[in-house]
């Protein structure tokens, strides 16, 4: 890992990026628990331990850049501003949600703050963001597009298609590739003869580094440095955030691929523990700093629950709609 | 009025326009030029459109016009390269993307039906993918099983998509417009074989739409239905059989999704008999989905059962003798004709 150390410009600063890790898992674990009361149905993948990489890169990219995400993608919505309500109603499959309920949890949209999915086709999603990235060129726009995959795709096809076209073309596309160590339950060493991401990338003549996406400031840091890059016209880059999913892939998981201890050792080492610890150490937050917050994130998801209880389903009448544009009048 | 860059339209301003005959090639090369012009958010991508000049040389000469930010050489990358047609449209920019040959599309089937087919529903709404998609399709130049197949019933299958198929020099020329005005993604199929033939531009003609079929041969002894390739063969079976006293109606689809199903029955009501033609398989195809519909809504009009003239399922071979078996024919329509009138064809 080469990214220089990185650390909390302040106060206001740990407290933001506590803040957003913070509301991400207090709205795992309701999900968590709401699909055992069969509230949420369908896939459900949750982001616990990977909290520090959508924080950290959306607080480093600007609101008039385009988002791309994999179906692990609460997170990333989150942290992008989609109001957690919309979220947690479309996880309910409510008309209310920022989908209106045909998306699901593996397809959260919201173009309003250029967030497109949601996108559950291993790798599928790097074709569309090289495609934004094309129209930000073209159109002469300030914008670039950030894009996040997981390690499994790095064995598609589409991953190396798009990693080419987007060099070839010079776009203003950051890879960011979630890797944590898992595609589905297939260690990387197990699909791949390169397991080192960053060195595939720079097979394609992009710029590429490793990150530890456990340390949120290493992520910021690392992301706001490629974005500026690429807004200056240094072509597409890729960062390998190094990361770990702490719960199972999905809600159907017996997780027989890895032992309890090693997660265990991940959790003692996981991205909320060590932002804590941290900013206690350096004097920036107290014990009643991070309650006050946790107070403030389990609040939220309560509003949330309670705005998606309370939402209305879509009428049926209205299934066929939304499968062409609705031409406004 | 007609677009000033067709060759002879100066000599056509002054009334009444002289039709300007030019190949259907050349009508959708102007098609898109005409784009590129009218608006800039317009372009091309795709393999060798541009230094090489189109595989099928339609878009020759638009590289030098237009320039390579506009003409855009791509790798072959076909899931890459509709993708980024795909997110090139959620941009703001109104791409046309060509695949060289529809066999070529099924490397971008992700693309086309996981992302531009559904993410406009998925989204409930908030996103519309303003594509379009060119594709080579169909058979008779001995390309053999990898380069000759006619899927665009196939994809007529996904709802989200639109699929057009441009059958005459007027669709040729004026469906592309269409097409880009529609905010969906849409499928525009080019039969190979037509690329040569040749007609006149209706004159006077501005705009087609994409919403309907056209009738071709008014007709009342029974309805041909097809599209796309197989139009210039009904129209010779029709002539044929003309000549026996056997007046069939040409109903060229234009559209295979969605389906103008009231012209369809509407012919079929009038005609009490009706064969389709489709260059597709006949298992599962568009020509199974049509005689579904007339069954469904015109059955108690039919004077006998509903013909299917398809290409026999095989995958295409090379051998001249046998791919012409293989795929429908004057003969094998003016035969499938003749069994739904009946033997003396008075109906």
């Amino acid at each position: 890992m080469n990214a220089p150390a990185a650390g909390p410009a302040g106060r206001e600063h740990g407290l933001a990026l506590l803040r957003g890790m913070l509301r991400i898992r207090a709205f795992e674990d309701r999900c968590y628990q709401l699909y055992g009361e069969r509230k949420i149905r369908g896939f459900l993948h949750l982001y616990n331990g990977e909290e520090a990489v959508a924080v950290g890169a959306m607080r480093a990219l600007d609101a008039g850049d385009a988002i791309v995400a994999t179906y692990r993608e609460h997170g990333h919505a989150l942290a992008r501003g989609v109001p957690m309500d919309r979220v947690m109603a479309e996880l309910y499959g409510k008309q209310s949600g920022c989908s209106r309920g045909r998306g699901g949890s593996m397809h959260l949209f919201d173009v309003a703050k250029r967030f497109y999915g949601g996108n559950a086709i291993v790798a599928a999603g790097l074709p569309v963001a090289v495609g934004l990235a094309l129209a930000q060129k073209l159109r002469r726009e300030p914008a670039i597009t950030a894009c996040f995959f997981g390690d499994g795709a790095v064995a598609e096809g589409e991953f190396h298609e798009s990693l080419n076209l987007a060099a070839l073309w010079r776009l203003p596309v950051l890879f960011l590739c979630e890797n944590n160590r898992y595609a589905m339950g297939t260690a990387l060493d197990r699909t791949e003869a390169e397991t080192d991401i960053a060195a595939k990338a720079r097979g394609y003549r992009i710029d590429a580094a490793a990150v530890d996406g456990m340390d949120v400031f290493a992520v910021e840091a690392a992301v706001g440095r490629a974005a500026a890059a690429i807004r200056g016209g240094a072509g597409p880059a890729l960062l390998e955030l190094r990361t770990y999913r702490f719960r199972a892939h999905s809600m159907f998981d017996p997780q027989l691929y890895r032992d309890k201890s090693e997660v265990e050792a991940w959790q003692r080492k996981g991205p909320l523990i060590t932002l804590t610890t941290r900013l206690k150490a350096e004097g920036l937050i107290t014990e009643d700093d991070f309650r006050r917050l946790e107070a403030e994130a389990s609040a939220e998801v309560d509003a949330a629950v309670a705005f998606a209880e309370s939402a209305p389903w879509e009428p049926v009448a209205d299934l066929a709609r939304f499968v062409y544009a609705e031409r406004s009048a | 009025m007609i677009d000033p860059v067709l060759p002879g339209a100066d000599s056509a301003r002054t009334p009444p326009p002289a039709p300007v005959r030019l190949s259907y090639r050349d009508a959708v090369r102007e098609a898109l030029r005409a784009a590129l012009r009218a608006d800039p958010r317009v372009f091309l991508m795709g393999e060798d459109v541009g230094r090489y000049g189109g595989s099928y040389a339609v878009s020759k000469g638009l590289l030098e016009e237009f320039g390579p930010e506009r003409i855009r050489d791509t790798p072959l990358s076909e899931s890459a390269f509709v993708g980024a047609g795909i997110g090139a449209a959620l941009g703001g920019l109104r791409p046309i993307v060509e695949i060289m040959t529809v066999n070529f599309s099924l490397l971008a089937l992700d693309q086309i039906m996981n992302n531009a087919a559904s993410y406009c529903h998925m989204s409930g709404g908030q996103l519309a993918v303003g594509l379009v998609i060119r594709l080579a399709t169909g058979a008779g130049r001995q390309l053999a099983a990898q380069h000759s197949h006619s899927l665009e019933g196939w994809y007529a299958h996904i709802p989200g998509l639109r699929i057009v198929v441009p059958a005459t020099i007027d669709d040729a020329r004026f469906m592309l417009a269409a097409a880009l005005a529609c905010p969906d993604p849409v499928l525009l199929f080019e039969h190979a074989a037509l690329y040569n033939a040749e007609g006149d531009l209706t004159p006077g003609l501005a705009a087609v739409d994409i919403d309907h079929a056209a009738v071709r041969r008014p007709g009342h002894d029974a309805t041909v239905i097809t599209y796309g390739g197989s139009l210039p063969k009904c129209l010779a079976a029709a002539a044929s059989l003309a000549a026996g006293g056997i007046e069939v109606e040409v109903l060229d689809l234009r559209t295979l999704r969605p389906l103008d199903d009231a012209a369809i029955v509407a012919s079929v009501r009038r005609t009490r008999r009706a064969v389709i033609v489709d260059e597709g398989w006949r298992s599962g195809s568009l020509a199974a989905e049509v005689t579904t519909r007339i069954v469904e809504q015109a059955f108690y009009d039919l004077e006998a059962p509903v013909e299917r003239v398809c290409t026999a399922e095989v995958p295409i071979p090379y051998a001249k003798h046998l791919e012409d078996a293989a795929l429908p024919s004057p003969e094998r329509i003016v035969d499938a004709v003749r069994r739904v009138v009946g033997g003396d064809g008075s109906g």
